[in-house]
């Protein structure tokens, strides 16, 4: 007000810089309104039973909630594509069958078993992602096959049969329970690859394209992004940490069956539209998907604590799913007529 | 063409290219030469195949037949990216932006510059970004979402686009078509500045006066066949006219003088927030009332929120004197309203149908017997309107997808025509259709209207518009701005009106 001299370019910019900072607000509050709600019941739980946040319980919490969280980074990278990979959970399951048999009554290493599992998952995500971007057959129907293909081959091979903890070689059962400075492994490997795929997102041109292809195909096709590679890429990278993830599961429980993970992609799919993640592709991060994955493990939980009968755990989920679209589609009819109305403020007043 | 002349090698050529989508020949046997440090117009009527012809260069679509020359040397284009690595950068009709990603971002999407690591360099992207906006002369930050841009600051991202990388040739079709005057000299200057560096310049706009202001040199396409190119130096607007139409214009808008009726569709200051602001006006029985404006203007915003498909903010739509309840398009329907949409593959036909099933959709009630739906019913009815439109076809249980675009706005036209409507509002009804259908649809239009229907008729053909209409109304910025009376509408006086220039004098 004082610099009377430089106020016309200063109004001039005034809009379009509000309307960027609304939009970076938006997503911030996505992301910050997680992680409030997961403080709140945390803390709402601790005070009902302080034994909730025992270093027990928090080393509970944190390795239940990782491969969820695993699992829900892969998720992302296919969802902002606008596609789903709707064959996680069954993968996780023939990857944790698969790696129990390889070491059941050997000493294989924990590397070779990790790599055993990606290679399984990476198998799985690129047949699903050829199916989809070379076959161009809808995302949702291939993967539910897949699903099911998987699934059928899984029950085939265990045959009833179960894996026990005491085939499993001590070794990748530490990976499993062992940690370093009182920090679980699992969680660990969970934020290294969370971050780094955050990182790639972020910062690689493959990445950013992702979210070309997921904010507007016919654009992306202008653009000349491989729009193929990038998606059959992105199914691959489901698959691997699937299988990753179900290489962890064997290494976490040693326990394993066919059905592991049963039903998983459900809540894997709940947990990335519940951190933000747009299910029609374009928008969302990895961060906000695994606060997402936190929450719901979180939620699953804290019933367990307060003693309230599990069978909650499916609407709860199911209403903060319904919750989160709903939010979404507002804040965007929301953001658009603000960035429109805006605009033809600006017009008029150019 | 000119032989005489010892002309350097074309940048980028085009010779004896033809393509063909299904059974619609989009080009054949058309050539055309870029030279460095000239700009080319590209001339043609809407449907000459102008579209097809830049998405050939571009590497959008592969030629069937000839083949493209860059520097003398033939080339196969797989896809947008090559053409875009030779140094073709295209600016489309209708902007491509990723609505969720910033303007920065749109920009440099595929092609962002890199640190170490193979890392995007946001800080480069950003402040790249900000001096192309600078150059363009426009306030645009860089870090705003593309989503809500308006029309025109999109097609200044699509500018930026192309102006990002060194290109040798740019391409532009119809850049202008929604930028204001000032956002328009500023790019004919950017324009021209490329072309002194050595650049070669393809452009096409439907303002010919654009096209002598900045262009050298001007190929004529019409139905898809290369009629000339030439210097633009010593033609004439009605020299270009004549190449692009050839044909008598009293031919193609066969108006008959109708008598005009009562009062059929009245809007009352009609509203929708951002989009179109206080529209009202009347169609009265035998009318053909155009709506004309550049595209973005809000014309089919204003069909979609009469018919009921987008609820407006405020305001009225009056049938034969009764108020219409807002947003429901069924009420717009019994009330005796028609909308054949701009867009009909996406939503006038259901392309997977057969022509008879897509014809009945409309009147499913009419065609139960014993609360089903009967095929020979509906079979009846479809002939009819099939042999009233003469729509050709060879079974009418082919689906519409295999006629062609002509045929198919017939269809979309019959399963209107079959509710009986008081009141048609065609959006775009010749978009993409060959000429003969065309003067057919005409034809229609103008027997409708002498039987008593009132037409609203929105169209970007400005000759069509000023052959078929009683009155024109002209939209600018999602404002009603002029009404121009049959015998002083020009395509002068509905452009200057339509581009905000008379605003004043018009209102």
């Amino acid at each position: 007000m004082t610099t009377t001299v430089e106020s016309p370019p200063d109004t001039a910019k005034a809009p379009e810089r509000s309307a960027s900072s609304l939009v970076d607000a938006v997503f911030r509050a996505r992301e910050i309104s997680i992680a409030g709600a997961l403080a709140l019941l945390i803390l709402g739980t601790y005070l009902a039973n302080p034994r909730f946040l025992s270093d027990q319980g928090i080393k509970d919490l944190l390795l239940n909630a990782s491969i969820l969280v695993l699992l829900a980074v892969g998720q992302s990278a296919v969802v902002v594509t606008r596609n789903i990979d709707l064959s996680v959970g069954s993968v996780v399951g023939l990857s944790a069958f698969a790696c129990g048999k390889f070491v059941a009554g050997s000493d294989h290493g924990v590397l070779t078993v990790m790599l055993l599992g990606i290679a399984i998952g990476v198998v799985c995500g690129l047949v699903s992602g050829a199916l989809v971007s070379f076959g161009k057959v809808p995302a949702l129907v291939v993967t539910l096959g897949m699903l099911y293909i998987i699934q059928g081959v899984d029950y085939w091979w265990a045959q009833g049969e179960q894996i026990s903890a005491s085939d499993v070689p001590e070794a990748v059962l530490g990976l499993g329970s062992g940690s370093v400075l009182g920090i679980p492994y699992l969680p660990l490997i969970a934020l290294v690859l969370l971050a780094a795929t955050a990182y790639f997102m972020r910062s690689y041109r493959s990445g950013r394209e992702l979210y070309a292809i997921g904010s507007s195909p016919e654009a992306a096709r202008l653009a000349g992004i491989p729009i193929r590679r990038r998606v059959l890429a992105a199914y691959a990278f489901s698959g691997a940490v699937a299988g990753f993830a179900g290489a962890l599961w064997l290494a976490r429980f040693g326990t394993v069956v066919a059905d592991n993970a049963h039903g998983w992609e459900l809540t894997v799919v709940s947990a990335v539209v519940v951190g933000g993640v747009a299910i029609t592709g374009g928008t969302g991060t990895v961060w906000g998907a695994a606060l997402g994955a936190l929450l719901l493990t979180t939620i699953g939980s804290v019933l367990v604590v307060l003693k309230v009968d599990s069978f909650w755990q499916g609407a709860i989920t199911g209403a903060l799913l319904l919750l989160a679209i709903s939010v979404d589609r507002i804040v965007n009819l929301r953001m658009t007529a603000a960035l429109r109305k805006r605009n033809a403020r600006h017009d008029h007043g150019a | 063409m000119n032989q005489s002349a010892p002309d350097p090698v074309p940048v980028l050529a085009l010779k004896g290219v033809s393509k063909s989508f299904g059974a619609v020949r989009a080009l054949q046997d058309v050539s055309l030469m870029l030279l460095p440090g000239e700009a080319h117009a590209l001339a043609g009527e809407n449907g000459a195949g102008k579209s097809t012809l830049i998405k050939a260069l571009a590497g959008v679509h592969r030629p069937d037949g000839g083949e493209v020359l860059l520097d003398g040397e033939p080339v196969v284009f797989h896809g947008p990216a090559d053409a875009r690595d030779a140094g073709i950068a295209v600016i489309y009709q209708e902007p491509t932006l990723f609505p969720d990603l910033s303007v920065a971002e749109n920009i440099f999407m595929g092609r962002q510059p890199r640190r170490s690591l193979g890392r995007i360099d946001r800080k480069a992207v950003h402040d790249t970004t900000a001096a192309l906006m600078r150059r363009l002369g426009v306030d645009l930050a860089p870090d705003r979402p593309a989503r809500g841009l308006s029309i025109a600051d999109q097609q200044i991202v699509e500018i930026a686009k192309a102006l990002s990388f060194d290109a040798r040739v740019l391409i532009m079709d119809e850049p202008t078509a929604a930028l204001t005057g000032s956002e328009t000299s500023r790019l004919f200057s950017v324009v021209r500045t490329l072309r002194s560096e050595g650049a070669a310049v393809l452009f096409i706009s439907h303002r010919l006066d654009e096209i002598f202001a900045l262009c050298q040199r001007v190929t004529t396409l019409r139905d898809g066949r290369w009629i000339s190119s030439e210097p633009l130096e010593g033609l004439t607007e009605d020299d270009l006219v004549r190449r692009m139409v050839g044909r008598d214009l009293d031919d193609l808008y066969p108006k008959q003088d109708a008598e005009v009726g009562e009062v059929a569709l009245s809007v009352h200051r009609l509203t929708r927030e951002g989009v179109f602001r206080d529209v009202s006006f009347d169609v009265r029985r035998g009318e053909i009332v155009a709506l004309a404006g550049l595209v973005g203007a809000g014309r089919t915003e204003v069909a979609q929120a009469v018919f009921g498909v987008d609820r407006a903010d405020a305001g009225e739509v009056k049938v034969a004197g009764t108020v219409l309840r807002p947003g429901s398009p069924t009420a717009a329907m019994d009330a005796g309203l028609a909308l054949v949409p701009e867009d009909r593959r996406q939503r006038g036909l259901v392309m997977d149908m057969s022509i008879e099933r897509n014809i009945g959709l409309t009147g499913l009630g009419e065609v139960r017997r014993r609360g089903l739906v009967s095929r020979a019913l509906e079979h009846d009815r479809a002939a009819d309107w099939a042999v009233r439109l003469q729509l050709k076809y060879s079974r009418l249980a082919d689906t519409v997808g295999v006629l062609s675009g002509g045929n198919q706005q017939k269809v979309v036209l019959a399963k209107w025509l079959a509710t009986g409507p008081a009141v048609l509002i065609v959006d775009e009804p010749t978009r993409g259709i060959d000429v003969g259908t065309k003067a057919e649809v005409h034809r229609l239009l103008s027997s409708l209207a002498a039987d008593g229907l009132a037409v609203l008729m929105i169209s970007s053909d400005l000759p069509e518009v000023i052959g078929m209409a009683d009155r024109v109304l002209v939209m600018h910025e999602g404002r009603l701005v002029a009404e121009i009376p049959r015998g002083s509408a020009t395509e002068e006086s509905v452009m200057a009106a339509a581009t905000g220039r008379s605003e004043r004098a018009a209102a």
